[in-house]
């Protein structure tokens, strides 16, 4: 055990001397916050939806049929009461639920005068508002019809109604993807490096003729950067919540032990990479153009999956990052427990026991 | 008491394309100074790599301190010290630092095995708390080499310990390795350069991954079959020229201030005929004398066959 604190303290020593490496690590999640969030506006098709009426006339039997046809709305399900809106937003399935009042129709006709509520998911905020727009769209359109035909002057009013995150702060949005990101980073182009600078200087080849275990250089390569990110985490943290003004509403605790899973998937993928490659420069551009990229692309907060095709939306799903961004976002934003985000969990714990076993399988006792 | 033994090893890269080892058999006698001798990429590496257990060979069977290099390889990784070619410690981690941390690694410590390093040590005592990186090349070589002892291993293997080294630390270097070998410590060095042949027991000359003789640095210098001579005039680039082109000349070779030459026939006459053929060529200062073959000509000459 000497021997691992040993190695671990000198791996710190490493980290601490690399100032400007050191500088970069925690300058960068608080440049990415302050610069990321700028409002993406982004198309939206095929957002699922759920409706609730309580009207079951034909105004509002009208209204749904436009829904349905327009390309922006695919209606999951009509639902029976208010009740089953906040489980439907729970399964994270839906963007959207819109409302009829009973006497929709009637009140329409009589008193020229009707109201639509539009309850949105708004942990989204760019998603939330552009689709509640699409809608209000088709509302109108509805209107002027009506109007058209009958030159009475209908009025629909739509309320709306953002739930989660009401006033639409991007930071929610945001804070969880450069989470994954500043994670991913550290954890994956960091410890690839790492690894490999030790077999470009050549020590790599001294300390395979040791009695020390290989296997364990790697391991305690990895714990410097596991106590990195979780710093990093917490840094992140304590900005969107003192700065940005976005509390975190689920367990902290939970948080914290979801993303040390995260953070040991990343660093199964930087052993990985270590393993492949002999130049520090490959280990970087694979974990730059490999890792990086991808998850900027797949994660879902700079560009929402729903409009990327289908194919893309596969790849998508072998992006650890998306998985934990969910998990963040769920916590963070929508404060649930665990039982909301075990699938999830469970996803990324098979990523990392797949990757820990390849890892264990490709590694190298001897040099190539 | 046989400390390292090759029989018939061959090492093969980019699936069999190139050849680095070929056949190699030899075997080093325990507290033995032996000394691999061979260009850049004659295969001096590859075999270090294998003995090291940091290779598989493709071929061949061989073993350190009696355990075979690729079954027991944890065996022999707790029990031999290694310096690989290219300066390889930690340049962020002081003197100190670096030593302590392979001390602890071998689980041992600096004071436990202190009297093996000492000489050396205190040569870097002064610069303890300097970045390995800022060290010259001779103190670097020298941590190395204590990293490499911090141990006490029973076979130390030194990859072109003192390339790229200066003319003085090299002798230094070789002044210490001589003090290892009074330990009782196995040692087996490489090296590009000729001249380090001298100070081993026993040499392996090597090219192209074949060993091409293996004695003691005296008995290959007699093997060597002809009368050698060295011959020097005012204008060397035009001798060199000329003596090719004569034909009562075997070989011809520059060596610094003098050419080496050989002739056909080892006859008493052959002197004279040269420095007529030479003086007809109107070559001025013309000197020509007998000389003891180095183990440079002597590998040049066996590379010639």
């Amino acid at each position: 055990m000497n021997n691992i604190s040993t190695f671990i303290k000198k791996e710190f020593l490493h980290v601490f001397r690399d100032r400007k490496t050191l500088l970069m690590l925690f300058g960068l999640p608080i440049v990415q916050i302050i610069l990321f969030g700028f409002a993406l506006t982004n198309e939206i098709k095929n957002a699922k939806i759920v409706v609730c009426d309580y009207a079951k006339d034909a105004a509002s039997q009208q209204i749904i049929g436009k829904l349905q046809a327009s390309q922006q709305f695919e209606i999951q399900n009509v639902l029976l009461s208010h009740n089953q809106i906040e489980a439907a937003f729970k399964n994270g399935e839906i963007k959207m639920a819109i409302v009829f009042p009973a006497n929709f129709n009637n009140d329409l006709l009589h008193q020229n005068k009707a109201q639509v509520q539009l309850i949105t998911d708004a942990s989204d905020p760019n998603t939330a508002t552009t689709i509640s727009g699409y809608a209000t769209q088709i509302l109108m359109d509805y209107q002027n019809e009506l109007m058209q035909l009958q030159n009475l002057p209908y009025q629909i009013h739509t309320e709306m109604r953002m739930i989660y995150n009401p006033e639409l702060k991007a930071a929610v949005n945001f804070v969880p993807g450069v989470m994954s990101l500043i994670l991913l980073l550290v954890c994956v182009l960091m410890t690839s490096v790492a690894i490999v600078k030790e077999k470009e200087i050549g020590t790599m080849e001294i300390l395979l003729v040791s009695p020390f275990n290989p296997f364990l250089v790697i391991v305690s390569k990895a714990v410097p950067y596991l106590a990195l990110s979780l710093i990093n985490l917490t840094v992140i943290l304590l900005l969107s919540v003192f700065v940005l003004g976005m509390p975190i509403n689920g367990s902290v605790l939970l948080l914290y032990a979801v993303s040390t899973l995260f953070i040991i998937t990343a660093l199964s993928l930087g052993l990985l990479i270590s393993n492949s490659t002999a130049s520090q420069q490959a280990a970087m551009l694979i974990s730059l153009m490999g890792m990086l990229v991808p998850s900027i692309l797949f994660t879902g907060f700079m560009f929402p999956l729903e409009n990327m095709p289908y194919p893309l939306q596969l790849v998508s799903h072998i992006i650890p990052a998306k998985w934990y961004y969910i998990i963040v976002k769920s916590i963070m934003v929508k404060g649930l427990g665990f039982s909301a985000i075990w699938k999830e969990t469970l996803i990324l714990l098979g990523m990392t026991l797949v990757l820990l076993v390849v890892n264990i399988k490709k590694f190298k006792i001897r040099l190539t | 008491m046989k400390d390292v033994f090759l029989n018939n090893i061959s090492k093969t890269y980019h699936k069999g394309m190139v050849q680095a080892v070929n056949d190699v058999t030899f075997h080093v006698s325990k507290g033995e100074l032996f000394g691999l001798i061979g260009p850049d990429g004659a295969g001096k590496t590859s075999i270090f790599r294998i003995l090291t257990t940091l290779l598989l060979p493709d071929g061949g069977t061989a073993s350190v301190n009696g355990f075979d290099v690729v079954k027991d390889y944890e065996a022999i990784r707790k029990n031999v010290g290694y310096m690989p070619g290219k300066f390889s410690l930690y340049q962020d981690l002081s003197v100190q630092e670096n030593l302590n941390f392979f001390a602890t690694i071998f689980h041992t410590s600096i004071e436990e095995n202190y009297d093996l390093i000492k000489d050396i040590y205190i040569q870097l005592e002064p610069f303890k708390d300097r970045r390995a990186g800022k060290l010259s090349g001779g103190m670097k070589q020298k941590l190395a080499l204590c990293c490499a002892l911090i141990h006490r291993p029973t076979v130390l293997f030194l990859d072109e310990p003192t390339t790229g080294v200066d003319v003085v630390s090299r002798k230094e270097f070789w002044d210490m390795l001589k003090r290892l070998k009074q330990q009782g410590i196995t040692i087996l060095v490489s090296t590009p350069y000729m001249d380090e042949a001298m100070l081993c027991e026993r040499i392996a000359l090597i090219q192209n991954g074949r060993i091409m003789s293996i004695d003691k640095p005296k008995n290959i210098i007699e093997q060597f079959p002809e009368d050698l001579f060295a011959v020097k005039s005012d204008t060397m680039g035009n001798l060199l020229h000329d003596l090719k082109n004569t034909e009562i000349i075997k070989s011809c070779n520059a060596f610094g201030a003098y050419h080496h030459v050989t002739f056909n026939h080892d006859d008493p006459e052959m002197k004279e005929k040269l420095i007529r053929i030479l003086e007809e060529k109107k070559h001025m200062n013309i000197e020509l004398k007998p000389i003891t073959p180095t183990i440079e000509d002597c590998f040049i000459k066996l590379m010639e066959n």
